[in-house]
């Protein structure tokens, strides 16, 4: 297929088919002909708004020039002089919202493929020798709580300033929603476990199945541990449920559930691994946010026969990528719009057997600026299925907040912080990502924990002078 | 990573293990717990803390072998590492001071009473454990308990110990006033139809009864709510919001059914274990 300078480049991906039946990476990866090719059309705008449009301000046209001239040794250099994930982000991020929304070429044509580029260019860095070691140049000991996204780049920023950092993971494994939650065939966990080791290398400490706010108190961090400043980056990963009849019914679960048996404890080898998931013929997965389509593409993978998205809204209302929805689409997932799941029903067993819904229409626009959902009256009916997996978002998980005083939260259990240096109300206590936010993106994570790097480098400067 | 520093078989598929984990210890509190994980692929386990030694950095847990997870746990002994422990997780069981406290332990739930009998005898509250077991040989850890309890009273189904009867049967007899009397809270631990009958022991009475609920868990940190319990008719995560909760209120009916959601797997991997057993003894 010739390619031509008013579109973007695509993404080479696997076969529908062939992909939907196991945990492959869908997205192969630009060839050297279509990155030189891709990063020539970029205009190389005197003021290059496309980096407004990132939350960590990677300098797009010059990594991209850099692609251009076939100096990848440079590319590398300023990508991760910005960015300490850019393997991940290549690959998960919403760019379409984000820097390519910005893009002079959507003027007229399609934006520069940013996204497919700094995949490539991260994925060339993962063949190259590693990084050389660094050691902590700085004495003050820091810490950060939770190694998801705005942890680890919160972490990498530190260190990169100097820092002695250490992570705390609860988990048995680094990595937060990007171990439990994305699922291999769009984030493979070599992908992950690189750049994690990129992190150790520059001195990064990663201490996992520690649960601050259990095995130690924040403030035990401070006064018994030798941290002088801790950074929050717990998430949000308390799962809620739509508190509909039938929920506790077997094989209905929480799409965090399902998602962590399958990703964190590699339930699709199971019995190899120990840990089991139950996926029957009919799955549906309620919600159609970026979760909801990992949950229902994985359920295909796991080998249901029917896969389905039932959601309340409309495709326009819906949060998940547009690439996550086309290959969704692509690999036989049908979608129910304006869909609203009143009941759960199951059989003698205890077991769910069909979902219970009702029609929807659009009404005027609500609190989040999306066209509410209306019930259309007698329009209930069934749809047949094993599992009901929900994935109609998370909050953030109290076990910190619930042992630490002096740690305010709004109403909605997400943490107060700065939206600038992310400080909390504790001294020294700074936090980013979901925690703060609620459920959101990787990217925006990453952003917040890369300002929190540096507001805390200024507080402890402050402090020592 | 925590070391075993100690094992002891207390039965035939019950076994007590003492770890070297000081920060664990350090912050324990009885009715917590801690996941498990002994190899790469393994699953993570919820397992109730028996015990603690603050000052030694030692944690005690006693495991039943159940399923392919607990029996390769039972498997370890002194000296060997178990990969991943982390805790304690859950919510402290909280009682006001000043009371009668029974504490009900039905197989291996008798050990989780050791921690929990410890602290209420030693800040003034009177004591009783109900130990429970089918016969003699299977009661576990009767004398350790002893010293951090005012009485101690065995049930055997086969009266080769003490009260011939189920737990539940002694129990009775207590709420009606007899031998040590009656309770003002009870705390049951063990296999989820005793912790039931345990519930419909006290309900008429209204003696304040918690159960320690041990449903299927996958992080056990609030993140997967596969541990839901319906509680008072609302959902609640035992991980995060339990595990014990009040008896009178818990739905027992969807709790049994919802820990037999994985029967057939579970049964699968005993299978494939034991055949790697026999493969290896040739």
């Amino acid at each position: 297929m010739p390619l031509k300078r008013a579109e973007k480049t695509p993404m080479p991906v696997r076969d529908p088919r062939e992909r939907a039946l196991d945990f492959g990476e869908v997205n192969r990866g630009y060839s050297a002909a279509h990155a030189v090719f891709e990063a020539e059309r970029c205009l190389r705008c005197q003021e290059p708004i496309c980096v407004d449009g990132c939350p960590v301000q990677i300098p797009i046209p010059d990594f991209i020039h850099a692609v251009a001239t076939g100096d990848l040794p440079a590319a590398a250099k300023i990508l991760r002089s910005a960015n300490p994930l850019p393997a991940i982000c290549g690959r998960v991020c919403p760019q379409e919202s984000q820097c390519e929304a910005e893009c002079s070429m959507t003027q007229h044509f399609d934006p520069v493929g940013i996204g497919h580029l700094e995949r490539y260019v991260a994925d060339w860095e993962r063949t190259q020798p590693p990084a050389l070691q660094s050691t902590p140049s700085r004495k003050e000991k820091i810490a950060v709580i939770g190694a998801g996204p705005s942890g680890l780049v919160c972490a990498g920023e530190l260190a990169r300033l100097g820092y002695p950092v250490t992570i705390y993971e609860a988990l048995h494994a680094p990595g937060g929603v990007l171990r439990y939650g994305i699922p291999e065939f769009r984030l493979p966990k070599t992908v992950l476990n690189w750049e994690i080791g990129v992190l150790k290398a520059m001195g990064v400490t990663v201490v996992c199945n520690v649960v601050i706010g259990k095995t130690l108190t924040l403030d035990a961090l401070f006064e018994k541990h030798g941290y002088s400043a801790v950074f929050i980056g717990t998430g949000a990963g308390l799962p809620q449920f739509l508190g509909i009849p039938g929920e506790s019914l077997n094989g209905v679960m929480s799409a965090n559930e399902f998602l962590t048996r399958i990703n964190l404890m590699r339930g699709y080898e199971f019995p190899e691994a120990d840990t089991p998931v139950r996926v029957g013929k009919r799955v549906a997965v309620i919600g159609a946010g970026n979760t909801a389509m990992d949950a229902v593409r994985t359920s295909l993978r796991m080998g249901a026969e029917e896969a389905l998205v039932v959601y309340r809204r409309s495709e326009k209302e819906m949060s998940a990528r547009v690439e996550e929805y086309h290959h969704a689409l692509e690999e036989g997932v049908k979608f129910h719009w304006l869909t609203n799941p009143l009941e759960i029903l199951g059989n003698a067993e205890g077991w769910a057997t069909s979902l219970k819904c009702q029609q929807m229409k659009l009404g005027p626009k609500d609190a989040s600026g999306r066209a509410r959902p209306i019930p259309i009256e007698g329009s209930e009916f069934e749809i047949a299925v094993d599992n009901v997996v929900l994935a109609i978002g998370t909050t953030p998980n109290p076990l910190l907040t619930r042992t630490t005083s002096g740690l305010l939260t709004n109403p909605k259990g997400c943490l107060v912080a700065d939206e600038h240096t992310g400080l909390t109300s504790k001294s020294l206590v700074f936090a980013g990502g979901d925690a703060v936010t609620g459920a959101a993106t990787v990217i925006l994570a990453a952003g917040a924990g890369k300002r929190a790097a540096r507001a805390m480098h200024e507080a402890l400067a402050a402090r020592v002078h | 990573m925590a070391r075993i520093l100690e094992t002891r078989r207390l039965t035939p598929v019950t076994k007590y293990f003492r770890l070297d984990a000081p920060l664990i210890a350090a912050s324990a509190k009885p009715g917590q717990f801690v996941m498990l994980r002994v190899r790469e692929g393994g699953e993570r386990i919820p397992i109730t803390i028996a015990d603690y030694d603050r000052a030694a950095g030692t944690l005690t847990i006693v495991v039943q072998e159940v399923g392919a997870t607990t029996q390769r746990v039972c498997a370890l002994e002194a000296g060997d590492e178990i990969l991943d422990v982390v805790g304690p997780l859950g919510s402290p069981i909280e009682i006001p001071p000043g009371g009668h406290v029974c504490g009900v332990g039905g197989g291996f739930g008798s050990a989780a009473l050791l921690c929990l009998m410890h602290q209420f005898t030693e800040r003034g509250d009177r004591t009783t454990a109900i130990l429970g077991a089918r016969s003699k040989d299977l009661l576990i850890l009767v004398d350790e308990l002893r010293p951090h309890c005012n009485n101690v009273e065995v049930c055997t189904d086969d009266g080769s110990a003490g009260f011939k009867g189920f737990v539940t049967q002694r129990l009775a007899q207590l709420v009606a006033g007899e031998g040590p009397g009656r309770p003002d809270h009870v705390v049951a631990i063990g296999p989820m139809a005793m912790m039931r009958a345990v519930a419909e022991t006290t309900r008429e009475a209204k003696v304040k009864t918690l159960v320690s609920m041990d449903p299927l868990m996958v992080d056990g940190t609030g993140m997967c709510g596969g541990c839901r319990v319906t509680v008072g008719g609302k959902a609640q995560f035992a991980c995060v919001d339990g595990p014990c909760f009040d008896a009178h209120q818990v739905d027992f009916d969807v709790a049994m059914r919802r820990n037999k959601q994985y029967v057939k797997e579970e049964k699968q991997a005993l299978e494939r274990l034991a055949c790697r057993a026999a493969r290896e003894a040739h």
